[in-house]
């Protein structure tokens, strides 16, 4: 008993925390909501699902980045792309830099691009481990939860 | 002398007076002995023969007067004593049975006597019983003439025949010489003759109707003799210098249909009468009897009753006609409606659809035209098509509107909104325009208005701003000025509008709004023609095209529809006008109700819409936000197929998805994927709703959007709430489009 609940409180706790430090925002709550019995994975499969696209779209948008004459055009469609989606899991820091991505693509400037680029690829990092850390915490929480009410 | 008994009578024998007597008293007595057998067989022929012992006394005696008589015989010559006493004793005998006869016969001949009397006295009353059967049967023969006469009369419903045949019959059944009917002519002053027995064609003798023996005649309901010298009475020349034979006239009550009033039979009410002229025959010596006086006037009263059956008859006819023709007229001008329904019908039908859909291409093409690099000039072209087909676009929305209205097919959409913020729209709405035009705005809302009221606001705005437009578009400079008040009963006293008290109770109230311009004014005759529909004032020059003239029939609509009244007053041409109208508004005390138009409704969860097994479409090229999407929609029980791009989307959608999710983020493909969308459920009523999602702010319009043909417009991010009440509104209204 005394594990499950102190488990349960750090997983709150951990929870508000990346609430407040800006990793996460209300779309990630709506995200949470939607699973249920009929998806008990949804989170987990959403979030899979777009750091795959993150990696890629950062491989994609380094390969254009690197070239002679870089296409603003299909840069600003990639990072579009990972604005989307991150706004979509509520990732919102990712998405800021996203933004500010999108208007040096604009402004054509290359310095700022990269600059972003690799803002980008911390951020991603960084709630990646942040994501990996909270369901794994989840993952033994209900363990824990079906051997007690088992 | 020798002593014998013998008589001697003293004449000698052979004396021809002896001879004589001899041969008389044989046969006397031979008469007397013969009457007695003759009367005994006559007595017992006959029957009855009451006397039978005075025959017997009778025949006694006439035996014994024939004894006496041919005993006589032997005393003519000499005879004997015996022959003597035989005969003394037939004489005595004779006497007495004589004496006796007579005696009797005193008694027995005034009963005789009496008896004829009393043969006599039957005789006469046999005769007088013959002579009352035979009046009897005359009068029943007249009886059933009478009746023969009505039959024939009334069998018959037509005017001319009916008094011909009464003509026909009667002289029949009298014996008439002449029989005539004088009529009364139209102007009632004259009689003139219309019908007679004997001559074919009537020449039109007319008499003077109030001649003394005309009125006597009509003042009674007798049959009244006449004299033959009158003018009515002089059918015929008669030639020749017999008595014309007597006349009878009889008034014939002409009765109308008012005539027969329950307590006024024809004798009080009846003004006009014919006059009925019978003439016996000129050379016979037969006069008027009492019975066929009697036939005359009961004929008369038939032939009244009959005419006037007949002329109700034809008057029924004539009307029964005109119905008919009346039927026939109005069953056309139904069908002529029916076809005329039908053929708008067909029209609005082919509008709605096949109207629309071109010009939505029109404009969503135009509009992606903008968005593209053009030279000015190109810019203005295209601005000027988009501008044109908005106008058409409006157009045609009104016209569909306004045949909804008449059609009675529109309902209000009842829904609580903000009245202040209304009214604040309205303002932004007109004010660039009032203020390119230099006029100013201004507007008073009073204060006693509520905050919050119940009602169609879309259709409210419409009126508002179509009053308002019309202000701004017809004054050139001057002010504008908007009131928004309570109406109140009492200014409505002076019957500007009878049977319209806009009294207030805890449910509604009326709103007032009064628009006043210092513009062209209208002419007051003018001022019905402007809510008739197409009807353009001529007399107003204006180059704004957009005045189809529908506008202020579509608000009477409206206002009606709001139970409410408009109407323009205006002092003249130059004059300015000013436009009230008065609409009943339901009362709200939920401010907590209050939701900012036009955004969706926030059901939260007691909205238990069910959205199992709603198929929708998912099209959103970003895998994250269209499983996430995806996600949303099953959570909220619906059946979600995905689509990664446009085409893949037209591959996949098909009339069994009932919306259509489309993600717009990424740029234009969102237009042209909904006019594709389109063109593909063309012929379908019940093509899947389009709803866009978007998070970009910036460029997006719902004009834009609508002009596309989207049906939904929703900013992302999209929360579970949120998209619970953008499909139960999307579902309800079929549209839904959230406010940039």
């Amino acid at each position: 008993m005394y594990g499950v609940s102190q488990m349960q409180r750090q997983l709150a706790e951990y929870t508000s925390t990346l609430f407040e430090e800006g990793f996460l925002d209300d779309q990630f709550k709506q995200l949470q909501q939607l699973q249920d019995e009929s998806n008990p994975e949804f989170v987990v499969e959403v979030v899979t699902l777009f750091f795959e696209d993150a990696e890629r779209l950062l491989s994609e948008l380094a390969k254009a980045l690197g070239q002679e004459n870089i296409d603003f055009k299909r840069v600003d469609a990639h990072v579009r792309q990972l604005k989307g989606s991150s706004s979509s899991i509520g990732a919102q820091r990712v998405q800021k830099v996203c933004i500010a991505f999108r208007n040096y693509c604009e402004e054509k400037n290359v310095e700022g691009c990269l600059k972003s680029l690799q803002e980008m690829k911390q951020e991603c990092s960084m709630v990646k481990s942040k994501f990996e850390t909270l369901f794994k915490m989840e993952q033994k929480l209900f363990a824990a939860e079906d051997s007690v009410t088992r | 002398m020798e002593s014998c008994n013998c008589i001697d009578p003293q004449v000698p024998a052979d004396d021809l007076l002896m001879k004589y007597q001899y041969i008389s008293d044989f046969f006397i007595a031979l008469a007397y002995f013969s009457i007695p057998l003759e009367l005994i067989y006559f007595v017992k022929k006959s029957a009855v023969f009451p006397y039978r012992w005075v025959l017997v006394q009778f025949g006694a005696f006439i035996v014994l007067c024939g004894a006496t008589h041919l005993i006589n015989l032997w005393t003519f010559r000499i005879h004997s004593r015996t022959v003597a006493v035989v005969m003394t004793t037939a004489k005595v005998l004779t006497a007495v049975v004589s004496c006796a006869t007579a005696l009797m016969l005193v008694h027995i001949i005034p009963d005789l006597l009496s008896v004829k009397t009393r043969e006599l006295f039957l005789k006469n009353k046999a005769a007088e019983l013959d002579r009352e059967m035979g009046l009897i049967r005359t009068q029943e023969e007249t009886g059933r003439h009478v009746r023969m006469l009505t039959h024939e009369i009334r069998s018959t419903l037509d005017r001319h025949t009916i008094l011909k045949t009464t003509l026909v019959e009667l002289g029949r059944t009298l014996a008439l010489e002449e029989c005539a009917l004088w009529m009364p002519t139209r102007t009632g002053l004259e009689l003139q003759l219309s019908y007679t027995l004997r001559q074919q064609n009537p020449v039109g003798y007319t008499v003077p109707i109030h001649l003394p023996v005309i009125n006597q005649v009509f003042s009674s309901n007798r049959a009244v003799k006449i004299s033959p010298n009158c003018p009515v009475a002089r059918l015929r020349p008669y030639a020749g210098q017999y008595m014309p034979g007597p006349v009878v006239a009889v008034r014939v009550p002409l009765l109308h249909l008012s005539n027969f009033q329950i307590y006024d039979w024809p004798e009080v009410s009846t003004r006009s009468y014919a006059l009925m002229v019978l003439m016996l025959p000129s050379d016979s010596a037969r006069q008027w009897h009492v019975h066929e006086l009697e036939l005359v006037e009961v004929v008369a009263d038939q032939v009244a009753v009959a005419l006037s059956h007949a002329a109700i008859l034809e008057e029924s006819m004539r009307a029964r006609d005109q119905l008919m023709e009346q039927n026939v007229a109005l069953d056309l001008a139904r069908r002529e409606a029916e076809t005329a329904i039908r053929a708008r019908n067909d029209f609005l039908a082919v509008m709605n659809h096949e109207m629309r859909t071109p010009m939505h291409a029109v404009i969503a093409l135009s509009s992606l035209l903008q968005e593209t690099d053009l030279t000015a000039e190109q810019r203005l072209m295209v601005e000027t098509i988009l501008k044109s087909s908005n106008l058409l676009a409006t157009l045609i929305n009104d016209v569909l509107d306004l045949s909804r209205l008449e059609d009675g097919s529109l309902q209000l959409e009842t829904a609580t909104f903000n009245l202040h913020s209304l009214f604040r729209e309205v303002l932004n709405l007109i004010r660039p325009v009032a203020s390119v035009k230099k006029l100013s705005l201004t507007s008073h809302l009073a204060s006693d208005l509520p905050m919050h009221v119940i009602g169609d606001e879309k259709r409210l705005m419409q009126t508002i701003l179509n009053v308002v437009g019309n202000a701004v578009k017809f004054s050139k400079k001057g002010c504008i000025s908007i009131t928004a008040s309570i109406a109140k009963p009492e200014s409505f006293r002076d019957a500007r509008i009878p049977d319209f008290l806009p009294v207030p109770n805890d449910s509604h109230f009326y709103l007032q709004v009064q628009v006043e311009d210092s513009g062209s004014g209208i002419n007051p005759q003018d001022i019905p023609k402007l809510f008739t529909k197409f009807a353009q004032n001529q007399s107003l020059i204006t180059r704004n095209p957009a005045g189809s003239g529908l506008g202020l029939a579509i608000c009477r609509r409206f206002v009606n529809l709001m139970e409410g009244h408009i109407w323009i007053e205006s002092e003249g041409i130059g004059k300015g006008c000013t436009v009230t109208f008065i609409v009943k508004l339901g009362i709200t005390d939920r401010s907590n109700d209050f939701k900012p138009p036009s955004l969706p409704k926030v059901l939260g969860n007691h909205g238990s819409t069910n959205f199992t097994r709603l198929k929708v479409l998912v099209m959103d090229d970003n895998g994250v936000s269209r499983s996430v999407t995806k996600g949303l929609l099953m959570h909220l029980g619906c059946d979600v197929t995905t689509a990664s791009s446009s085409d893949e989307c037209l591959r996949v959608v098909s009339l069994e998805h009932e919306v259509v999710f489309m993600d717009v983020c990424t740029g234009l493909d969102g237009y042209e994927l909904a006019v594709r969308i389109h063109e593909k459920f063309l012929k379908h009523q019940d093509r899947p709703l389009i709803v866009a999602l978007t998070g970009n702010t910036k460029k997006v319009t719902k004009e834009n959007y609508m002009r596309v043909g989207m049906d939904g417009l929703i900013l992302k991010p999209v929360s579970v709430d949120k998209m619970r009440g953008v499909l139960s509104e999307l579902l309800e209204r079929r549209v839904l489009f959230e406010t940039v």
